[in-house]
């Protein structure tokens, strides 16, 4: 109804959407137009004075079109964006199961901490004498991670995990290449079962991906992986614990035969937040491994970012760190943000992946996170996330079908859709059918390699209470899907304030951005 | 430990409906040699207060911008943010959420990405926007990988006033990837001539507007230059506020714009995190990186949002993918869109002018100090001055001072012979006050 | 009368005289979905067998099509790029990609018959 472009805004007619209001409204549920549809070219929310006079200097580069963004006062501003935030779900109205995406409760301390001016208001630019509290941080954090890792250097600036993971890769390449080898080690071992980062991130600077094969176990064999070992073989990138929760048996033999041949192990440290304070990767012979602070050191998501992603380096690989290197001088701190400085040093950094030191607004939240739990805690919420994942794993195991048998899992429970079958109801509808219950649905489809996966991780921060209405909804639709009572699931979800979209149609006939209406008089022309 | 629920009796519990005898029986497929037997060698957990006692006391060893006359610039700038914009950006909703995968109960986050898609379309004169990347330095490099896929060469081509930092990311980049880069060397004062450099190998030409040195940048010949030898130009940008007053690159041919967002709704933040903006034409949609929203309707006719166009990335095209780019920087496009909604045309642009004539003020200011020469022809809030000695010393003796002055180019760029020149922006937070005292201990210390 | 061969990758090639077209088998258009977007060879393009030729994207996957026989694109399926669906909805008919040249008639008996690939379709499920 106030949506200028004749496009339906209101609930239709079938489903239970169907109690029509006048307004379109569904009491707290408030129908939203896009900004640019309640906002005007000449209104604002900010109040400026308008410069004295003056000639501008922009050698004629002036704008002229008007720009065209409308604008919207201050509490017309505060109400679009509150009333979108109330049509999202969200880790502080409910459990938030996706798998290997570790969705735990956000501390508000480490909000208010990352708050404070002299961590958020300093420039990454400004004279390091006046930041030597900011570098202090960085330091104290990366002896942390050294310390829970057993890892003996960190390279703290990638900006989210697979960025992590490309820094990681280049220190790889570069210690090849110093090694004389870039011409013959050209080939990445990446399992099936892998993020579609690891072989994204291998292949985006140049190295050709070869996949190693998962057992019927799940986990993947030390013998497997020497069968395709080689001159060629630059590295193997490993998740572990990896994606269907299970802890890789072999790793330590599986490194062993990496480093005999000469590569390097890569390690997905995704779900680090598994086993925190109970194993090291370090003792693991893990090379390199990317740590998620948005997972396991619990900075907020956001809606899909800003993540970082350090990752923690080897003997063999920690010369190749990039700039900007931190170093610490009796008690004051200082970057090294040059080539030439870093060689002076016997440092051989491969380059720069980004601007600036990385990412100080979420190093202060994950520090937080570290201080407030300590090594003591740190251990408890690794053994509390994977006990609530075994605690839902057995709750279900008699209604669903675990792919890889009833054992133990790590953090996340994995359950395949065999149990489906002849029940007309998929994957895909079971999540949505979760939706109407007031859950979250937990990772669909992935990993690839357990046909209609669904991959639930509960984290630490759920109560008992919690997983066990989450367990006893989740049996109820198991049996309402053997019932055959389909619809529930076809249909759904039906409660929220979407009912499906048509994935299709988006992805035929793009439409990317708002357009303005075009005017009566021009259209008629 | 206050952020976790269970009890000892839930715990205990909990491993006998399990069916373990104790927690350790559910680490089974780790190695037991390699199982810790201690915790690790850290502190044990600490309150509320303790933590905040510790955080407040490194915070205070450092000078937020806010305390001090502030010229900072070359890359992160330092701007008002209005109050609503980090009430909004943390509410639950939005802040404890993911990536919008159930896009039936993340309508909030995906309406809001099509409404930050459309501002930064329009703001940068280009078709269409996606979702942000990390910062600007790597929207740069992913820009330079994305004019590889367009046009099936390999050579970009950075001019010398492109941010170094941004330079240096995409030399990386292409060194691993085993591309080609030919780096043009430091331009003060825009003098360089791209355009003979450019041939029929050339896969893009990467310049940047207002570029590091503060200078304004006419695109036009560069753009057309690049379409007759298929090359494609991409321009970038730090400081995004100039896009309310100068020419957008769109309009001056630009085929893919890349910039950094942190300017508006975003604090500075010691270098992150920040927002990438990443714009191009049409015809390019699917050879982009990075999240896209778009547009559609639900199983009742209703429009509604969803993440689209997602065969071009890694979780489905894995090693093919446009780009091994997995997040976006959410939350921080967010600040983006909140602050640009309270701008609104109308307040971006008189920002734009405010920040435009205080860089006028402080300019002439400094033209009119012994041992400072102004050196650029244009600016817009950013420019550079050459000093009668080398710079860097003069910004620690300002700092000492608690004036923090600008950017020594020799910080960034040591070996470009540019060690007295030093880069000053200054925004609408400044006052004349601040430039009084800048002047005035820059007279003392020249 | 055309002599309809295919891969196991379920394309089909139709031929006739020295001319093939290409396209995805109705098999392969269902595992597929709805098809959203197909990135086609130009025009003169000379393929290998086995090469990469074309790109077929649903929602939710992208897959890559291979030249059945080597030879050079002589026409593409422009009508594909604003109507994807067509795979889907003729993908035998309206819905082909490309024809190609053949350049070695012979590299035509490695591929399977309309019996065989049935056959082979039955072996899937």
């Amino acid at each position: 109804m106030l949506n200028r472009q004749g496009r339906p805004s209101q609930a239709g007619d079938s489903g239970l959407h169907s109690i029509k209001t006048f307004t379109g409204n569904r009491a707290l549920e408030q129908v939203e137009p896009l900004l640019f549809e309640i906002g005007r070219l000449e209104a604002t929310g900010v109040d400026l004075d308008e410069p004295a006079a003056f000639t501008p200097r922009l050698g004629g580069l002036v704008r002229k079109d008007g720009i065209g963004l409308p604008g919207l006062s201050e509490p017309e501003t505060m109400r679009h964006f509150v009333r979108l935030s109330q049509k999202n779900y969200a880790i502080d109205t409910g459990i938030f199961p996706l798998g290997s995406c570790t969705m735990k409760h956000n501390p508000r301390l480490n909000e208010a901490m990352a708050r404070l001016p002299g961590f958020a208001d300093i420039h990454p630019l400004q004279p390091q004498s006046t930041v030597q509290g900011a570098l202090d941080l960085i330091a104290q954090l990366k002896d942390w991670l050294k310390e829970l890792t057993g890892m003996p250097d960190v390279d703290m600036t990638p900006k989210a995990g697979a960025h992590g993971e490309l820094s990681g890769m280049m220190a790889i390449k570069a210690a090849i290449i110093a090694k004389g080898e870039a011409a013959t080690r050209t080939v990445v071992l990446v399992p099936e079962s892998a993020h579609g980062t690891n072989p994204a991130t291998a292949a985006l600077i140049g190295f050709t991906v070869k996949p190693v094969p998962a057992r019927e176990n799940g986990l993947v064999h030390v013998d497997d992986v020497k069968a395709l070992l080689g001159p060629d073989i630059a590295a193997i990138m490993l998740t572990n614990p990896n994606t269907c929760g299970l802890f890789e048996k072999d790793i330590v033999a599986i490194a062993d035969a990496v480093h005999a041949a000469g590569a390097f192990f890569y390690c997905d440290g995704a779900n680090f937040n598994a086993i925190v304070g109970k194993v090291r990767p370090g003792d693991l012979g893990v090379d390199a491994m990317h740590i998620n602070l948005h997972k396991t050191f619990s900075t907020p998501h956001g809606g899909g970012g800003p993540g970082a992603g350090p990752v923690v380096l080897s003997d063999r690989l920690a010369a190749f760190a990039p700039l900007p290197l931190l170093e610490k001088n009796g008690n004051s701190f200082a970057l090294c943000e040059s080539e030439k400085t870093a060689e002076a040093r016997g440092a051989h950094p491969y380059g720069r992946i980004t601007a600036f030191q990385g990412q100080m607004g979420m190093f202060v939240r994950a520090f937080a996170y570290m201080l407030s739990h300590g090594a003591d805690g740190m251990r408890q919420a690794s053994e509390d996330a994977v006990l609530n994942a075994n605690y839902i794993r057995a709750g279900l195991r008699d209604l669903m079908s675990q792919p890889f048998g009833d054992k133990p899992c790590m953090h996340e429970a994995l359950f395949d859709d065999q149990w489906l079958k002849e029940t007309g109801v998929t994957t895909l509808d079971f999540a949505k059918a979760m939706i109407d219950e007031g859950f979250h649905p937990m990772t669909m489809y992935f990993p690839l390699v357990v046909h209609g996966a669904m991959l639930i991780e509960p984290t630490e921060s759920e109560s008992k209470a919690s997983l066990d209405l989450f367990v006893a909804a989740l049996r109820d639709l198991a049996m309402a899907a053997k019932a055959g009572d389909t619809e529930r699931f076809t249909q759904a979800p039906r409660l929220a304030p979407r009912r499906r979209l048509d994935e299709t149609l988006a992805a035929r006939k793009p439409v990317l951005k708002w357009v303005p209406p075009t005017p009566l008089s021009e259209a008629a022309e | 430990m206050r952020y976790l629920p269970h009890t000892d009796t839930d715990r205990s519990d909990m491993l006998a409906a399990i069916g373990a005898g104790a927690i350790d029986d559910l680490f089974t497929g780790v190695p037991a040699e390699k199982m810790l037997k201690d915790p690790v060698n850290l502190p044990r957990r600490k309150s509320e207060l303790e933590v905040a006692r510790i955080l407040g006391g490194l915070a205070a060893k450092n000078i937020p911008a806010s305390t001090v006359p502030f010229f900072v610039g070359a890359g992160a700038y330092k701007h008002h943010v209005p109050a609503t914009v980090d009430h909004l950006i943390q509410r639950s909703e939005f802040l404890t959420s993911y990536t919008p995968y159930q896009p039936e109960i993340a309508q909030g986050t995906l309406q809001y990405l099509f409404e930050f898609q459309t501002q930064v379309a329009t703001l940068t004169g280009m078709d269409v926007a996606n979702a942000s990347m990390y910062d600007g330095s790597t929207a740069c490099g992913e820009a330079v990988l994305m004019a590889h896929r367009v046009t099936k060469r390999n050579k970009a081509i950075l001019s010398g006033g492109l941010h170094p930092h941004y330079a240096e990311v995409v030399e990386t980049l292409s060194h691993m990837a085993n591309d080609r880069v030919t780096r043009l060397p430091a331009d003060v004062k825009a003098a360089e001539d791209i355009v003979p450099l450019i041939d029929s190998d050339t896969s893009c030409v990467v310049v940047q507007t207002p570029d590091f040195f503060g200078n304004l940048r006419n695109l036009k010949a560069i753009a057309d230059a690049c379409h007759a030898k298929g090359a494609l130009l991409i321009a970038v940008f730090t400081e995004v506020v100039s896009l309310g007053l100068i020419t957008p690159p769109g309009a001056m041919g630009a085929d893919i714009v890349v910039g950094e967002g942190q300017s508006i709704g975003n604090a500075l933040n010691f270098g992150g995190p920040y927002v990438g903006l990443f714009a191009t034409k049409s015809q390019y949609v699917r050879q982009m990186p990075g999240r896209l929203c778009g547009e559609t309707v639900d199983a009742e006719g209703r429009r509604g949002f969803v993440l689209t166009l997602s065969t071009r990335e890694q979780h489905i095209r894995r090693d093919k993918a446009t780009s091994n780019i997995c997040t976006n920087s959410g939350l921080c496009s967010l600040a983006f869109t909140v602050h640009m909604t309270l701008l609104g045309s109308e307040g971006l642009s008189r920002l734009a002018r405010i920040n435009h004539a205080n860089a006028i003020k402080l300019a002439d200011m400094l033209a009119g100090v012994k041992g400072v020469d102004v050196l650029n022809p244009s600016f817009f809030n950013e420019f550079t001055v050459k000093l009668n000695k080398p710079a860097a010393p003069v910004v620690e003796k300002l700092a000492a001072k608690k004036i923090l002055a600008g950017v020594p180019v020799s910080r960034l760029w040591p070996d470009a012979g540019l060690d007295d020149h030093l880069i000053l922006a200054s925004t609408e937070v400044n006052t004349d006050d601040d430039r009084a005292a800048l002047v005035a201990a820059l007279k003392e210390v020249l | 009368m055309a002599d309809i061969r295919y891969t196991k990758d379920h394309e089909y090639i139709r031929v006739e005289g020295d001319t093939g077209t290409v396209g995805i088998t109705s098999y392969a258009q269902e595992q597929l979905g709805d098809v959203v977007f197909v990135e086609l060879p130009s025009v003169g393009k000379k393929v290998d067998q086995g090469a990469e030729a074309a790109v077929v994207e649903s929602v939710k996957a992208a897959s890559e099509i291979y030249a059945p026989v080597a030879g050079e694109v002589v026409a593409v399926n422009d009508a594909l790029e604003s109507a994807p669906g067509t795979v889907n909805e003729d993908p035998a008919g309206a819905g082909w990609f490309m024809k190609i040249k053949i350049a070695d008639a012979s590299q035509l008996n490695g591929l399977m018959s309309e019996a065989d690939y049935t056959s082979y379709l039955a072996t899937l499920s």
